[in-house]
């Protein structure tokens, strides 16, 4: 190694940490509203509603804008076919989905959830459009 | 107890191995299901299958990353020290092992992707974790000149602490207040966290490379430094590229793109080294640390291209939410993280040349590669499938897409099938030949 770069290696360390918390920083204290579609939910109830998603592990199979399982479909824009489509299938299940015993109020609160992932803007591919640059937006 | 804290890297690569191969049975069972959706559907399901499986596979990486740095740190430093420390340190991990795989058999859940367990665990992990940065601080503070593994290892340890600290910012209601915000979080610290285990990882392959073609001089290469500066950049910030299609900051989607291009460097790297590689592959071909560092080459390249091309977000747009997706992650961690750690494993448990002479262990090598190829294969096929289905229009109902890929689903439980047939045989023969000598040696010791 030339001598003279030993010493920049821990300068360029803490450089890199230093810009890495600035960034992360700015994500954590973000106050945007990132909506593009004028839906109504709960606010406190969709907080718990993202709980019971988890606790039910909903992701193993479901995706949210394309990321999680691949058993059953994206359900980001889902609250758009109404409370009742979901709580058949959670009170039915599939061939591939079990019987989801959900309290009344966690399906509510689940309920409230979607809809405030819909409210976020579509995950559908189609309704990207392609940048110049390579980018992609809604 | 003195003879348990004896060496506590090989406890810790042990356990690793049971892991890997517990991982591969919770993988295989769980690939089923998408043939036979009501297989174990009313019991366990894929709902606790795939969290036993992640989580096996994840602490797989993360133990066996642990024993190799301990076990290297003892061949440098040429002491053990801080036995009792690396005793806890191992104990605290078997005890959020035991109590995060009971909380799965009983159906308590209640974490986020690849880490399901209930978060209370992530406390055990945390203090494991901690105690892991307070040893290695302990043990490399009195090496005057860091070679580059030891840079490696030092940053995958600290970001590894700091980014496990933030996957769980969930739990405060202010960062569930916007679902976005959340989501750019929770992916974030899931991109990062890979990085950070990488830094582990990779930095156990210069050293275990090191030590075979005994170039002492790796270790501070300029070549070997800027390549690692690199990877910390992308470790940090190329992230955004799982976040292309949520509506989230700009910034965040060109930071990603843009970082992520940066990757070139990598390839065009590895294609330049390739016929230097060849001709070291000669000398050390029968020995199979070796054997699996050169897979791991092999498997980075071909990662590395899907991942350039899932990089530019106009292409990211037909792959993503697809399973090319998985056989990204699947390649990921089974062609480039495991093959580097059974290098290591192989290097620290079985370090003789004289054991590598079995059949056995060509046949699962082998058998893991080619396995490892059709399975992401096919893999692919399904992405090609799904991704076909997004755009048609009208388009048929999921279940429907599902049933065209019927073909290459049933390649992909036959191939799962042979890798893990393959990687049993690896990890009993590793277990049972390492216990076998270590009897045979303890034997000759205590006769007169």
């Amino acid at each position: 190694m030339i001598p003279c770069m030993s010493r920049w290696i821990p300068i360029t360390f803490v450089l890199l940490s230093a810009a890495f918390l600035v960034f992360s920083w700015s994500i954590y204290f973000d106050e945007a509203i990132y909506e593009n579609k004028p839906a109504e939910y709960d606010a406190e109830m969709q907080k718990q509603g993202r709980l019971v998603w988890q606790k039910y592990n909903c992701h193993v199979c479901h995706q949210l804008y394309g990321l999680g399982g691949f058993l059953g479909p994206d359900l980001t824009n889902v609250s758009e076919k109404g409370f009742y489509y979901l709580d058949a299938f959670l009170k039915n299940g599939t061939a591939s989905m079990p019987i989801f015993e959900l309290t009344e109020e966690e399906t509510q609160q689940l309920f409230e959830f979607l809809k405030a992932t819909n409210a976020s803007g579509s995950s559908n591919p189609k309704d990207y459009r392609k940048l110049w640059n390579g980018m992609i937006e809604q | 107890m003195k003879k348990l804290n004896a060496n506590t890297g090989n406890l810790f690569l042990i356990t690793a191995l049971v892991l890997f191969m517990a991982s591969v049975v919770f993988g295989f069972l769980g690939s089923l299901i998408y043939r036979y959706p009501e297989f174990l559907r009313d019991s366990i399901g894929l709902s606790g299958l795939r969290p036993m499986h992640v989580t096996a596979a994840i602490f797989w990486i993360l133990l066996a990353a642990t024993g190799a740095v301990y076990r290297s740190l003892e061949e440098i430093a040429k002491q053990q020290n801080y036995k009792l420390l690396q005793f806890i340190h191992w104990a605290l991990w078997i005890v959020a092992i035991i109590g995060i795989y009971y909380a799965y058999f009983t159906g308590n859940f209640g974490g986020r992707e690849y880490w399901e367990y209930p978060p209370e665990f992530a406390i055990i992990i945390g203090l494991a974790w901690m105690l892991f940065l307070i040893v290695f601080i302990l043990r490399v503070r009195a090496i005057k000149k860091w070679p580059v593994y030891i840079w490696m290892w030092l940053t995958g340890i600290v970001y590894f602490l700091f980014i496990f600290i933030e996957n769980y910012l969930w739990v405060i209601p202010y960062f569930r207040e916007s679902f976005i915000k959340d989501m750019v979080i929770q992916w974030k610290a899931t991109g990062s966290i890979v990085g950070a285990f990488n830094m582990l990882v990779y930095g156990t392959a210069f050293y275990v490379m090191e030590r075979i073609s005994k170039q002492a001089n790796t270790g501070f290469n300029n070549w070997v430094f800027a390549l690692f500066f690199l990877s910390f950049f992308n470790m940090l910030f190329n992230w955004g590229h799982h976040l292309y299609l949520v509506p989230t900051n700009p910034t965040i989607h060109y930071v990603g793109y843009i970082v992520s291009m940066t990757e070139w460097v990598f390839f065009i790297k590895i294609l330049y080294n390739w016929k230097s590689q060849v001709t070291e592959a000669e000398a050390y071909y029968h020995y199979f640390p070796y054997r699996f560092l050169l897979a791991a080459n092999f498997w980075l390249f071909f990662n590395l291209t899907i991942a350039l091309f899932m990089s530019v977000p106009v292409i990211n747009l037909y792959m993503h939410g697809t399973h090319f997706i998985t056989a990204h992650a699947m390649g990921t961690t089974i062609g480039i993280n495991s093959m580097i750690l059974l290098a290591a494993v192989f290097y620290f448990l079985l370090p003789e040349r004289k054991s590598h002479q079995s059949r056995w262990l060509k046949i699962g090598f082998w058998g893991a590669q080619v396995s490892l190829f059709v399975f992401l294969m096919a893999l692919m096929a399904m992405g090609v499938v799904k991704s076909l289905w997004f755009f048609e229009a009208p388009q048929a109902p999921f279940a429907e897409m599902m049933e065209r890929s019927r073909g290459w689903i049933v390649l992909f439980i036959i191939s799962g099938l042979s890798l893990m047939g393959s990687f049993l045989l690896l990890g009993l023969y590793l277990i049972i030949t390492s216990f076998r000598q270590k009897a045979v040696s303890l034997k000759k010791k205590l006769e007169p």
